[in-house]
């Protein structure tokens, strides 16, 4: 199987700013991102399909796909893809902008359970530090006795 | 008997579309809904007696012949878990008929639900029966984008938080799947899985082994394994208590089911996956049930136990062996119904309550005493006790393991039965909170879709029906244990020999 270089480096590019795009927490950059990913995705179907520049096939001959024809598969797949990926893209700015009015803000809402446990974790480092630093005040305390000469 | 094959897809599809012209005459939509599914359901079951009887059912959709064109297949496999999939889909429908009687048009847009679960009904059959990649990626579509409407019905705060980390989380998982189907292709250059499975026997055994992973982390995050569950005890607590209940009993299954095909059909036979799918099994197992023992929320334990038993069937089908698979299925089988009984209690638990919070809950047992059978009964079951169907089923698993007797086999059996008794633990607590202590007083929870009625109204006698119908059909698998081994063993033996499959769809002189 011949490729195309070209499009396989834009494929690799799609799927680099696809990836960086995913990770940040602003749900626009997310949302393209994944129609970033998506059109990568795409690209990687039709590159599978073989070299372009093949005649598309014709008549009915044994064996439709055959040797100097183009693969007519990959063409289908993709527009399949596509058409899936424009319906869930619409829905996800729907939500997206439904977000947006509930909170006032573009970005990726904390998981409630994650934010009460991250809140025990800070009360539980809260009183750490506070025994710690009674811990140190008594230390202090007690070199003071010692340095006095108390018993 | 053709006809049977393609009725459970297209009979959800057009009863969603009719269902749609009746958007306003709510009682028309609920009667088409029942109507819609009792009937895939007895097409599940006449498919699944003779696909039992005469072995596996080919249908070539358009005629086209099988590597070019889409093909249907049901094998006792698929037939079996269609059964299920069909009685659990009605018996939540008749719950979620009843919940929206008794709280009117309050809830929510009630005209979206009905074409929506159809649809959800429909991408989940097309999941078990297709026998073409790319329809699969379609069929997982379908089911997704029902399940995206069904989680955000309503679009409250909660609901919009968790939908969207549900969405992007499936997204991501939808490309991945793209992309590895457009690999598949240009190693084989077909995406028929019966016709790939014979191509990819001449493919280099690392390209195999790349593609076999690929294809576990893209069928991993549906399925929530180890470590790509994060979002789903997350996305699933918030969604009214009938959307929870299918998607908790369904739609991780059908993950499961595509990784069983897949890693068996099209794989089948590399170490190191084995290898992976026990390590991975035994450590889902174990994260998911240690999540499940530290949550506050009933809804959240549950949904942990979701995850940590995924682990049991992944042991199954690690094992590669005719039993460890019959375990496995078996499993499926059996967590299916348990799991969606748990969240169809759970909801009428929170009814009640007011509140899914163990802490703010409390002697329920003297307020509603059947509530409390019907919770106890499922709980033991998740957790293995004798002589409920998890029992059975993990006695099926976990003599496979031993008879497989590798160090990782045995070590997952170990975990396996560690996360047993974590399991008991985890239900038990819940049981402890909320129905055992002093009659804690009702107060609505600010922050739950179906607060509206919660605590004050009575509960509607169809969601206790459908709550006691599901938890019969629950001790009904372990009065039936026996048979049903049988075809789970009937079952694993088609799946083990993937000859049986391509034979079947391409005819006997192309399979080798």
């Amino acid at each position: 199987m011949t490729g195309n270089l070209v499009l396989a480096l834009l494929i690799g590019v799609l799927y680099t700013v696809g990836t960086y795009l995913l990770l940040q927490r602003t749900l626009t950059r997310i949302v393209i991102g994944l129609a970033l990913l998506g059109h990568g995705a795409n690209l990687l179907l039709l590159q599978a399909g073989g070299a372009a520049g093949a005649v598309p096939f014709i008549g009915k001959t044994a064996g439709a796909v055959g040797e100097g024809t183009a693969d007519p598969l990959p063409q289908a797949m993709v527009l399949t893809a596509i058409v899936i990926t424009f319906g869930v893209s619409a829905f996800l700015l729907a939500l997206a902008y439904r977000s947006w009015v509930l909170t006032q803000e573009d970005e990726v809402q904390d998981d409630v359970e994650d934010r009460r446990v991250a809140r025990l974790f800070a009360q539980e480092e809260e009183r750490r530090e506070a025994e710690a630093l009674a811990r140190q005040a008594r230390m202090a305390d007690y070199d003071d006795d010692v340095e006095r000469g108390a018993p | 008997m053709r006809v049977l094959l393609p009725l459970p897809v297209v009979l959800p599809l057009l009863g969603a579309a009719l269902s749609m012209l009746f958007a306003r005459r709510p009682t028309v939509q609920r009667l088409l809904s029942v109507s819609v599914l009792a009937g895939l359901l007895a097409g599940a079951v006449a498919l699944l007696v003779a696909v039992d009887r005469d072995g596996t059912q080919v249908v070539q959709l358009g005629a086209w012949a099988a590597p070019a064109g889409i093909s249907l297949v049901a094998d006792r496999l698929s037939a079996l878990l269609l059964v299920v999939s069909a009685a659990v889909l009605l018996a939540v429908l008749v719950y979620a008929v009843g919940q929206g009687v008794a709280d009117g048009r309050r809830t929510g847009p009630l005209a979206v639900f009905h074409p929506c679960y159809l649809v959800l009904a429909a991408g989940i059959a097309m999941a078990f029966l297709t026998g073409d990649l790319f329809n699969l990626f379609v069929a997982f579509e379908v089911m997704l984008i029902a399940s995206y409407v069904l989680l955000t019905l309503g679009g409250s705060r909660p609901a919009v938080r968790a939908g969207m980390t549900y969405v992007v989380t499936s997204l991501l998982a939808s490309v991945l799947l793209v992309t590895v189907i457009g690999l598949v292709y240009a190693a084989t250059g077909t995406v028929n899985m019966a016709d790939a499975a014979v191509r990819l026997q001449d493919v280099p055994d690392g390209v195999r082994t790349a593609l076999a992973l690929t294809m576990l982390v893209v069928f991993g995050i549906k399925a929530a394994i180890f470590p790509l569950f994060m979002w789903l005890p997350d996305s699933y607590p918030t969604a009214p208590a009938p959307v929870t209940a299918v998607f908790a009993g369904l739609l991780t299954k059908v993950g499961v089911y595509a990784v069983i095909r897949t890693q068996t059909l099209l794989f089948p036979g590399i170490e190191v996956v084995a290898d992976v799918l026990l390590v991975i099994g035994a450590l889902t197992m174990v994260v998911g049930i240690l999540g499940a023992v530290v949550q506050d929320d009933v809804k959240r334990v549950l949904s942990f136990t979701i995850v940590s038993h995924i682990g049991y069937m992944l042991l199954g089908l690690g094992l590669f062996s005719s039993a460890g698979l019959a375990g496995a299925v078996l499993y499926t089988v059996h967590h299916i119904v348990v799991q969606t009984t748990l969240f169809l209690v759970a909801g009428l638990m929170e009814r009640r309550e007011g509140t899914s919070s163990m802490a703010r809950s409390g002697g329920l047992q003297h307020v509603a005493p059947l509530l409390a059978v019907l919770y106890l009964v499922p709980a033991l079951s998740l957790a293995g006790i004798p002589p409920l169907s998890g029992f059975v089923a993990k006695v099926g698993l976990f003599q496979a393991g031993l008879a497989d007797g590798g160090v990782l086999a045995v070590s997952a059996v170990v975990a396996g039965t560690l996360t047993s008794l974590l399991t008991l633990y985890a239900v038990g607590r819940v049981w402890t909170q909320v129905f055992w202590g002093p009659v804690a007083a009702v107060v609505a929870d600010a922050d739950t879709e179906d607060a509206v009625d919660v605590g004050v109204a009575r509960t509607p006698r169809l969601m206790t029906g459908a709550a006691v119908a599901a938890v019969a059909g629950m001790l009904a698998i372990t009065v039936v244990a026996g048979p049903l081994y049988g075809l789970a063993a009937r079952a694993a033996d088609d799946v083990v020999d993937p000859s049986v499959y391509t034979t079947a769809v391409l005819g006997e002189e192309v399979a080798p």
